[in-house]
């Protein structure tokens, strides 16, 4: 065989190789997703049973129709959880974002006295573990009279988000070359409308990405949750979920489906955003 | 159309001076260049006139009128960037008429103003392409049309050519000066290119470490250096510039060779003053291969040896040894020559350049 067969076969062994690879990480990293949409669709037992059902034998719908049923026939107020994560979520992330780009855009474009001690301050916040906060917040919001409120929750969020989305955001203006703001300046802009103008288009992957986190941190968030909120009046789907769980048992079947629930709508607006994401939209206005 | 004036125009970042005071009026119409070394404070004065810089002491006047705290939008000014900065989430189109959109123009104008732009340019065919899609080159004429479709007072350059390729360079500098032609209006164009101030500018402005060196037309730079920084900066391959002492009507060198002092600075200096003197490559050649230019009066021969050549075509860079060092002469109607060599080399004496060793001003006036 000569050389040059033989340099295209191996080619070709590699290039199915690496499809069967990435098959396997992509079902590894699907796996928990698909077995929870199984478990809402199917009773307890197959859920539960030792070795695992792969196939399932009968699928319902039930634990969903129990699920908006109401109390008392099994359901749970899934509709105020909901509308709860989604005012906290949607509040908390455009209020992180607005300040995450005003910090952001300010770390990449200005000198002044501490800014890296201040980066860093900000940085170091992310270090602590949000669990931690949860007791002495748990004192503070108690004092304050917050607890179990939109607001309480809306405040701590806000709060857990700007430093990320203040460093990622940052970033992003970094790559915005400087001569484009003054460039329009030139051309007759104001500093505010050079901004919006020129600066925020060319950022806007970075404020999509940014904000895409901060949202699904706010969708998914636990911990800080379930210490304070107490009632329908702020309790988000994740502390929902506890519903689920009583004394001596735990409904497997029901949980599983209001987790459906909550990754529906994460993964429907991450989709819609992620059509922002384009990079390289930069590219061109200057040499490069 | 405007005049530009700077009057003790000073730029301080904290304790450390960028722009020390300078003096500078432009004509209407006038094209100026800035030229200078690397860190010499013209790009900083460019911005300061521009308005992106603020300024720390003097004035600038635009048409007139004192600009030193107006915004970049309201000084009627516009400018092409080294790096283009063109918008890169618009379309050529739209860069163009970005400035007239800001400003509320019609729609009709607006179209008609982009279009005149277009065809001066010849960026017809690429109106509808976004900036990673062109060239350069195109680039580069996007950016200057970016800039006179404002119809601006005063055009700033700064540094517009320096990301271009050697060939293409040379083309749009062309552009440039066809441009000005065409448009009239008056241009500050900064760059660290002598070739490209030399080609373009009615007037150089010659920079160095905040100052003005020397402000002349292309002629009065290259012939009557006022400076000896002056002397060396502007003219390929610069000039030769040795210290020597005057002593007994000669110049004596360091490594003991000497020269006749030159009869037009007899009058102007006196036995141990301490001077660089200078000659330009074109004033230093080898015997009957020199510019006959007909006033060379005052000729200085001396047989030296050759330490290298540099042919270029029509001419050849001789690199002659006299004192210990070299110097570099330009041969016209060039022989082959071979590193070792001696030839006759003549030195015009009545073109050469004698500076103050001590202050660097020239001696002539």
């Amino acid at each position: 065989m000569d050389e040059n067969a033989s340099a295209r076969l191996t080619r070709r062994a590699l290039t199915v190789a690496h499809r069967v690879g990435l098959f396997l990480a992509m079902l590894l990293i699907c796996l928990p997703g698909i077995w929870i949409v199984l478990s809402s669709l199917r009773p307890t037992v197959e859920i539960m049973a030792k070795p695992p059902v792969w196939v399932p034998q009968q699928l319902s719908f039930d634990a969903y129709i129990a699920m908006f049923s109401g109390i008392g026939k099994g359901g749970i107020p899934v509709l105020d959880y909901f509308r709860n994560s989604l005012i906290i979520s949607v509040t908390s992330t455009v209020i992180a974002v607005a300040i995450g780009m005003a910090g952001g855009y300010a770390f990449a474009r200005y000198r002044f006295r501490g800014k890296s001690g201040m980066f860093l301050g900000l940085m170091l916040t992310r270090t602590v573990p949000g669990i931690a906060m949860s007791l002495p917040l748990f004192f503070v919001y108690a004092r304050l009279g917050i607890i179990d409120t939109h607001f309480g929750m809306i405040l701590a969020y806000v709060a857990l988000n700007i430093p990320f989305t203040i460093w990622l955001i940052d970033g992003f203006f970094r790559q915005v070359p400087k001569d484009l703001a003054e460039a329009a300046q030139i051309d007759g802009c104001t500093r505010w409308q050079a901004f919006w103008q020129v600066e925020f288009p060319l950022a806007r992957p970075g404020i999509a990405s940014a904000a895409i986190f901060a949202f699904l941190t706010c969708w998914n968030e636990f911990a800080l949750a379930s210490q304070l909120t107490r009632s329908v009046n702020s309790k988000t789907l994740p502390v929902g979920l506890l519903d689920y769980t009583a004394e001596f048992t735990i409904d497997w079947r029901g949980m599983c489906a209001l987790a459906v629930v909550m990754i529906i709508p994460a993964l429907t607006l991450t989709y819609i955003v992620q059509k922002h994401l384009v990079g390289g939209l930069t590219s061109g206005a200057v040499k490069g | 159309m405007a005049t530009v004036s700077l009057k003790k125009l000073t730029k301080r970042y904290g304790n450390i001076g960028i722009v020390h005071g300078i003096d500078l009026d432009i004509a209407d119409r006038e094209f100026i260049a800035l030229v200078g070394p690397s860190g010499c404070g013209k790009s900083t004065t460019l911005r300061m006139i521009a308005g992106l810089e603020d300024i720390s002491g003097g004035n600038i006047d635009i048409g007139g009128r004192v600009v030193n705290d107006l915004p970049p939008r309201s000084r009627n000014i516009s400018m092409v960037f080294q790096s283009y900065a063109l918008y890169p989430h618009m379309t050529v189109r739209e860069n163009l008429g970005f400035s007239l959109k800001i400003a509320g123009a019609a729609k009709d104008d607006m179209d008609r103003r982009v279009a005149e732009a277009s065809a001066i340019l010849g960026l017809d065919e690429l109106l509808d392409r976004r900036p990673s899609q062109l060239s350069g080159g195109q680039r580069q004429r996007v950016a200057m049309g970016r800039a006179i479709v404002r119809d601006p007072d005063v055009f700033l350059f700064d540094e517009p050519l320096s990301n271009l390729d050697a060939k293409l360079r040379t083309q749009m500098r062309t552009e440039i000066k066809k441009l000005h032609a065409k448009v009239k209006s008056t241009v500050i164009y900064v760059t660290h290119d002598q070739v490209e101030a030399m080609t373009l500018a009615d007037r150089i402005v010659i920079m160095r470490a905040g100052h003005i060196e020397q402000v002349g037309t292309p002629d009065e730079v290259f012939s009557r250096p006022a400076t000896r920084f002056v002397a060396g900066f502007i003219g390929s391959p610069p000039m030769n510039l040795h210290e020597a002492t005057v002593s007994d009507g000669r110049l004596m060198f360091s490594g003991g060779d000497s020269l006749p002092l030159p009869a037009q600075f007899k009058s102007k200096t006196s036995a141990g003053d301490k001077v660089v003197f200078g000659i330009r490559p074109d004033d230093f050649y080898p015997a009957g291969h020199g510019l006959s230019s007909g006033g060379e009066t005052e000729v200085h021969r001396v047989e030296l040896p050759v330490s290298i050549t540099e042919p270029l075509g029509n001419e050849t860079l001789v690199f002659a040894e006299f004192n210990g060092t070299d110097w570099v002469s330009r041969m016209l109607n060039p022989k082959p020559l071979k590193a070792g060599d001696r030839i006759g080399m003549s030195f015009d004496l009545s073109r050469a350049h004698l500076f103050s060793a001590e202050t660097g001003k020239s001696l002539r006036d």
